[in-house]
């Protein structure tokens, strides 16, 4: 087998691997925002379940949530009665989601809070509610602060997206071991397979760096 | 039966108490590579930092771009590209040193940011003045930045040493026994992988709040200003 | 009563163990100038923070407009107020910032219109009408679709007094509006300022370290110290003649 032989079946596992990469981190995005703000709710208990999940999914391995969600989760259902078998997608997806989604938590978080507090004062002298400065007034000054962390966190998911591998997805790395497993050609598959992993992480960090400038370009206007 | 230790599988409370001690026992595996693995990062991480800042462009981007490319790529095709490519080579490594050198190699990316970060942070005004009193570039480098630098570097290192720690796990690829493999294992053998995943994630609960705390405690006893020299 | 539109009875505000407003008791009429003049620290900004429900209060009672601004009467007694409370009370009043405070990400007729379409529920065209005449008002018609960055400190302030205004308050609290400015840049925001007070039933209540200024466009001064206003008077009695020697030593300091 010539080494282009190889490169149909990689390009179908790199396409699986680029759906993976974008549903886990538009999910991983919407958690981020949803926990990160919870972590700053006045609300005790929705702090509390928003630093829990931060905390759960922070301290402890994405592989070991990925098969904890894959194998121990069904078991977890059929002790309560309930079909919790997910198919590798839906795992993997959300296991990067939500794992990425913690992270990025501390992220929205942290953008948040450096909103400097003159911008909280102007909004109350003129009655925005509390939801209305947040909305309108902080997160969208926040969201180009998060924006560098967010690029590195989304090149980080793509290269966790590998470990899905490991659940028998047909994702890139996966294709690329069939193909070792079948050639025994490792130092050319593995090199293509770096080399692509390594070009579609500059795909990834040009793309988010185009979100970037879009989220803050109202800070480039004349200058 | 695992490592001498039978499993209880009476009940839940009874199999997780059964199982304690062979996942300890992987703990103990996760531990060794995460530190090993740090090691090699540290060290790699420096050289990396050190090309990085090379007056010489011909050594400084090449620098560049190996550190971007290691940080770019996921470190289970890393693993695998040791794993098998080295042997071909006639590199031939125990699985437990291929996996902590992947480990470190792909977070000597990471470190050899922190080594440069922190010696930037030290500042052009401190090395001016430093060059104003005559000191060597070695003098420099040994009494003036690196004093200063250690206090920055270091709780950034201790956050990649707990990074290092969560990534263990990918390393059961090439059958180190981790603590997840373990409990994988344990699975397989009484299809119950409830019971061993979630105490494997609690016990990583508990690795991962110690090594922080630890980081922390580090942080607060270093001097802020600097390492004092007598 | 008479006709205070701000009342201050007895205001007690602490940080900590800094009691920065002691029993302070203070009046402003409406449609009144008032100049707020003090050493640094004195407690003057304050005083307007706890107008604009920025900063609480730890005794006493605060009216605005007949009303406790920081209580509500509740089954006869005077309760902490609720949030719905302050929204209402705070209404009624508009402030202007030391740091202009605009908001970096809208432009100029942003910055202006969004309060009155979130807030007072205006229409789009019907607020934006209203932001061009406050622009012309403060002389800068023509710098609308411009983001605060790319306007100067004095451009920046008047868009923050357009900003207050959009909401018609009747009372308009300064906090050093030209303290952060370029010299060469003071003079436009207190000629706006200026034709305020000048034409305007508004009330104004105004922090300030611009002394001329303060003679020129108030019914009366008030001098601050420690917490307590130490005199008062009109410009005229309060600079020419003040009686208190606190007074007299800040005046000598301050214009020399
Ligand atoms: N949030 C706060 N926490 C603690 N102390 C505060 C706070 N805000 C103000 N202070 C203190 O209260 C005192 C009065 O502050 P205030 O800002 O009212 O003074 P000021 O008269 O406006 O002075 P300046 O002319 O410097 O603006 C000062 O000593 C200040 O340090
Ligand atoms: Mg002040």
């Amino acid at each position: 087998m010539h080494w282009s032989e190889y490169l149909l079946p990689l390009a179908e596992g790199a396409w699986v691997t680029v759906q993976l990469t974008v549903y886990s981190t538009i999910l991983g995005g919407v958690l981020a925002f949803v926990f990160g703000i919870g972590k700053l709710s006045s609300n005790m208990a929705i702090k509390s379940v928003s630093v829990g999940y931060i905390e759960l999914f922070r301290g402890t391995s994405l592989l070991v949530q990925l098969f904890w969600l894959y194998f121990a989760l069904p078991l977890a259902g059929m002790a309560i009665g309930i079909d919790l078998r997910l198919p590798p997608v839906v795992a993997g997806v959300l296991a990067l989601g939500l794992n990425i989604g913690a992270y990025g938590a501390e992220v929205v978080r942290g953008a948040i809070q450096s909103v400097h507090q003159n911008q909280r004062e102007a909004a109350r002298a003129l009655n925005f509610t509390p939801r209305q400065t947040l909305f309108n007034i902080v997160i969208p000054q926040a969201i180009p602060e998060m924006m560098p962390s967010f690029g590195n966190l989304a090149v980080q998911n793509l290269k966790d997206t590998a470990l899905v591998s490991l659940i028998s997805l047909g994702d890139l790395t996966f294709r690329a071991e069939q193909i070792r497993n079948f050639t025994q050609d490792s130092t050319t598959i593995y090199t293509l397979l770096l080399l692509m992993y390594f070009g579609m992480a500059l795909v990834v960090t040009v793309v988010m760096h185009l979100i970037e400038r879009f989220a803050g370009r109202w800070r480039m206007v004349g200058s | 039966m695992l490592f001498g230790f039978e499993w209880d599988l009476t009940n839940p409370l009874n199999f997780a108490i059964s199982i304690l001690p062979i996942l300890l026992v992987g703990m103990w595996v996760t531990i060794q590579a995460t530190v090993l693995g740090f090691f090699v990062a540290l060290v790699l991480g420096l050289f990396l930092a050190v090309l990085k800042s090379a007056r010489s462009r011909f050594i400084a981007w090449p620098a560049r771009l190996v550190t971007e490319f290691i940080r770019d790529t996921p470190l289970l095709v890393q693993l695998f590209f040791l794993y098998y490519v080295l042997p071909e080579y006639g590199i031939v490594l125990p699985a437990f040193m291929t996996g902590a050198l992947a480990l470190g190699i792909q977070y000597s990316a990471y470190t050899s940011e922190v080594y440069r970060a922190g010696i930037e942070a030290v500042g052009r005004d401190q090395r001016e003045a430093a060059r104003a009193l005559n000191l060597s570039a070695a003098n420099t480098f040994t009494h003036i930045v690196v004093p200063q630098a250690v206090p920055r570097i270091v709780p950034a290192m201790g956050n990649y040493l707990v990074s290092i720690m969560k990534d263990v796990p990918v390393l059961s690829v090439v059958t180190v026994l981790e603590m997840l493999n373990v409990a994988k294992i344990i699975g397989d053998r009484t299809f119950d992988y409830l019971v061993p995943l979630s105490l494997v994630g609690c016990l990583y609960l508990v690795m991962t709040l110690v090594a922080s705390a630890g980081v922390r405690v580090l942080d607060t006893y270093l001097p802020k200003q600097g390492l004092p020299l007598k | 009563m008479t006709d205070a539109i701000i009342r201050f009875d007895k205001v007690v505000k602490r940080f900590g163990d800094l009691t920065v407003l002691d029993e302070l008791d203070f009046e402003v009429k409406k449609g009144e100038k008032v100049s707020i003049i003090g050493p640094s620290g004195s407690g003057k900004s304050t005083v307007l923070r706890i107008l604009m429900t920025l900063e609480g209060i730890d005794g006493g009672v605060v009216h605005v407009d007949g009303e406790p601004l920081w209580h509500e009467l509740r089954e006869g007694s005077l309760l902490p107020a609720s949030e719905a409370h302050l929204r209402r009370m705070r209404s009624k009043l508009g402030m202007v910032f030391q740091q202009f405070n605009l908001f970096p990400h809208m432009t100029v007729m942003r910055n202006i219109t969004e309060a009155p379409v979130k807030v007072l529920g205006l229409g789009k065209k019907e607020a934006q009408l209203r932001a061009e005449e406050l622009l012309d008002l403060v002389g800068l018609a023509d710098q609308a679709k411009k983001f605060p960055h790319q306007l100067s400190g004095g451009q920046q302030q008047r868009v923050g007094i357009a900003r207050a205004l959009a909401m018609r308050p009747s009372i308009l609290l300064f906090d050093e509006p030209t303290s952060a400015l370029d010299p060469e840049l003071v003079g436009e925001v207190l000629t706006v300022i200026g034709r305020l007070a000048e034409e305007h039933d508004l009330t104004m209540l105004l922090v300030t370290h611009e002394m001329r200024f303060a003679r020129e466009i108030s019914d009366r001064v008030c001098f601050f110290d420690r917490g307590q206003i130490r005199e008062e008077g009109t410009p005229d009695e309060l600079f020419t003649d003040p009686s208190e020697e606190r007074t007299r030593e800040f005046l000598k300091a301050i214009l020399d």
